[in-house]
């Protein structure tokens, strides 16, 4: 029957079988409610979609009409020593700064899902500098890592450490953007802090009668019962740090000696200090097959790690 | 005497109850010393705000500036049309929340109570556009705004606000699919239309989440730096974000890294402000989409 109704534009009008007014009246509002959504898909979406693919075989500069290059502007990345020098800072900082940021995200959840006193203001504090990302934050960190009068080094001094040069050192720039990047690790928390507390305690309560250690209820317990967040966590910072822009901007530049220049910052210097649009689009599809790979590699390994509640009744 | 040391008690620190009070304590530590890192960069910003110029640049480092030198805020938003960038910004926000809201909510209604052919199928595209880079789409749609003469005005930045944004509709969604249907179904008896029922019964009982879409848009478009960067060449239509990253390589203001930090001091207040005062709304939202800020 369900096959039937699916395949209704098959049949001619005055055979297919008609839609009460109040069904016709629902779908219409239906669309009506949408209908913003609906267009801004296709004219801010899949439009630019459309044409970022088309553009990318071009060569435009905005002034002129676009010229058909074929695939050149890919090959041409892969020639690009600044293309590879990009793709390896964003690759580099998404593998460290993300897994890195999320054990510390998993650590403050663990640490302010005890009965502290105050835990309600050590989990605002926690969470306030992801509230004001921007401009101003990476100016702070600029001067922060001030190699002569930044706090960084400062503090460092006081424990006997003589800190590196940091932004203007090509060895140490990019580490300072990843220690900048683990200021935010409160929006994870929280996440985590949420699936923390979806945990039913009878778990805990079962494990600890017969005689589970703390390490062996993290483990079998927690860690399992969190995955699905650590999967979402994941995917999302994963996108978020390939995408990374304002701090390498204000922060250093892409500098010194292009040791942040995240792929992100060189798209925006082609496209729109070099006008090379075509160019500019070529890269943004290699970001997204990137992004996608990586996601698709969190996708497929997931069954191994991630642990759903409904997979297991499924199972029993 | 074997008999008197097995019922002698444990000493405290062996006990359950001990055992628990050390962890609770260690715990408190390591949160308070995690929580003094996080707020030192904060420190470090007002504290080089209130320094003289000789101050900042002085070694050993001055943690407390006596007297603190008030004047350095005033200073910095006098250096600069600070105003100006302060209307623009808060225009935009307010015109992108306006847009995002009805928008959204519209559209949440929509996808949370309507049966029809394509809807779910949307719904899905719709997801999937939030794993999307926003580079792929960055070049058309600059030199579609650049072919409608708007590159240079605010309409970049505000019109794509009033066609939905995923996140936002997801999270509306969640909430709608959580209220009674029955209110709906008594307005529909006695005759309301569709639209009557979103806007006299829906938006009403949503003011937590249109809350919570709201101190979102807010920080969100506060804070955007990338597209008032490339769509407001002008000096004069700078936003907030936008003129500090100029002030810093600006000749009037140089290397004056106390007059810079005073003026990222102001320029962080108001999200600061409206997350101390709204709290509970960033939480929900993180809680039901785990959106991050």
């Amino acid at each position: 029957m369900a096959e039937i109704v699916k395949e209704a534009h098959l049949y001619p009008r005055s055979v297919r079988p008609r839609l009460s007014r109040w069904r016709r009246r629902e779908i219409f509002d239906a669309y009506l409610f949408i209908s913003p959504t609906v267009i801004g898909l296709l004219v801010f979406l899949l439009g630019p979609i459309i044409a970022s693919a088309a553009l990318s075989f071009t060569d435009y500069d905005i002034l002129t009409a676009p010229a058909w290059v074929g695939l050149d502007n890919y090959t041409g990345l892969f020639q690009d020593g600044l293309f590879w020098q990009a793709l390896r800072v964003s690759v580099i900082y998404s593998v460290i700064s993300v897994p890195l940021g999320l054990a510390l995200s998993l650590g403050a959840a663990l640490l302010l899902n005890q009965k502290i006193r105050g835990v309600a203001i050590l989990r605002s504090i926690y969470y306030m500098p992801t509230i004001i990302s921007g401009v101003a934050v990476a100016m702070l960190w600029r001067w922060l890592f001030n190699a002569q009068f930044g706090m960084v080094n400062i503090l460092l001094g006081k424990i006997g450490i003589r800190g590196p040069m940091w932004l203007t050192d090509e060895r140490w720039a990019l580490t300072a953007i990843i220690i900048a990047s683990f200021w935010g690790v409160g929006g994870a928390m929280l996440i985590y802090l949420a699936g923390l507390q979806g945990i039913p305690s009878e778990l805990y309560e079962a494990a600890e009668i017969d005689g589970a250690t703390e390490q062996a209820k993290f483990r079998y317990i927690t860690l399992p019962m969190i995955s699905h967040v650590t999967f979402f966590n994941l995917v999302l910072g994963i996108i978020g740090a390939l995408q990374l822009f304002t701090d390498a901007y204000v922060m250093t530049g892409g500098g010194p000696n292009n040791a942040t220049l995240f792929l992100s910052l060189y798209l925006y210097r082609q496209a729109f200090l070099y006008l090379k649009m075509g160019y500019a689009s070529a890269m943004a599809w290699v970001l997204f097959a990137i992004v996608l790979v990586l996601t698709l590699l969190v996708f497929k390994s997931s069954p191994m790690w991630v642990y759903y509640e409904s997979e297991r009744r499924r199972a029993t | 005497m074997s008999a008197a040391q097995r019922h002698r008690p444990l000493p405290f620190w062996r006990t359950k109850r001990g055992q628990e009070r050390i962890r609770l304590t260690l715990s408190t530590v390591i949160a308070l010393l995690g929580a003094s890192l996080l707020i030192l960069p904060f420190y470090w910003m007002i504290s080089t705000a209130l320094k003289t110029p000789a101050q900042v640049f002085a070694l050993p480092p001055v943690w407390f500036p006596i007297p603190p030198q008030f004047g350095n805020f005033v200073e910095a938003v006098t250096l600069i049309p600070m105003h100006l960038y302060a209307f623009n910004t808060f225009f935009i926000v307010f015109m992108v929340m306006i847009g995002t809201l009805l928008s959204c909510s519209l559209s949440a209604y929509g996808f949370a109570r309507f049966r029809a052919p394509g809807l779910d199928f949307i719904f899905l595209v719709l997801l999937a556009t939030m794993m999307l880079p926003g580079a792929v789409t960055l070049v058309p749609t600059y030199l579609l705004f650049n072919a409608l003469g708007w590159v240079n005005t605010f309409l970049p930045l505000i019109v794509p606000a009033y066609f939905g944004s995923a996140f936002f509709i997801f999270l509306m969604r969640q909430f709608y699919l959580t209220l009674p249907i029955e209110l709906e179904d008594a307005a529909k008896i006695d005759g309301a239309n569709s639209f009557q029922i979103y806007w006299r019964i829906m938006l009403p009982l949503s003011k937590p989440v249109l809350a919570t879409v709201a101190v979102f848009t807010f920080v969100w478009t506060y804070n955007d730096f990338f597209s008032p960067l490339i769509y407001l060449t002008d000096e004069a239509h700078r936003t907030i974000a936008v003129a500090l990253s100029y002030f810093q390589g600006s000749p009037r203001v140089g290397p004056q890294m106390h007059i810079l930090m005073a003026a990222a001091a102001i320029s962080l207040a108001p999200p600061l402000i409206l997350f101390i005062a709204a709290q509970r709304y960033f939480v929900r939202g993180i809680v039901t989409t785990g959106i991050r800020g």
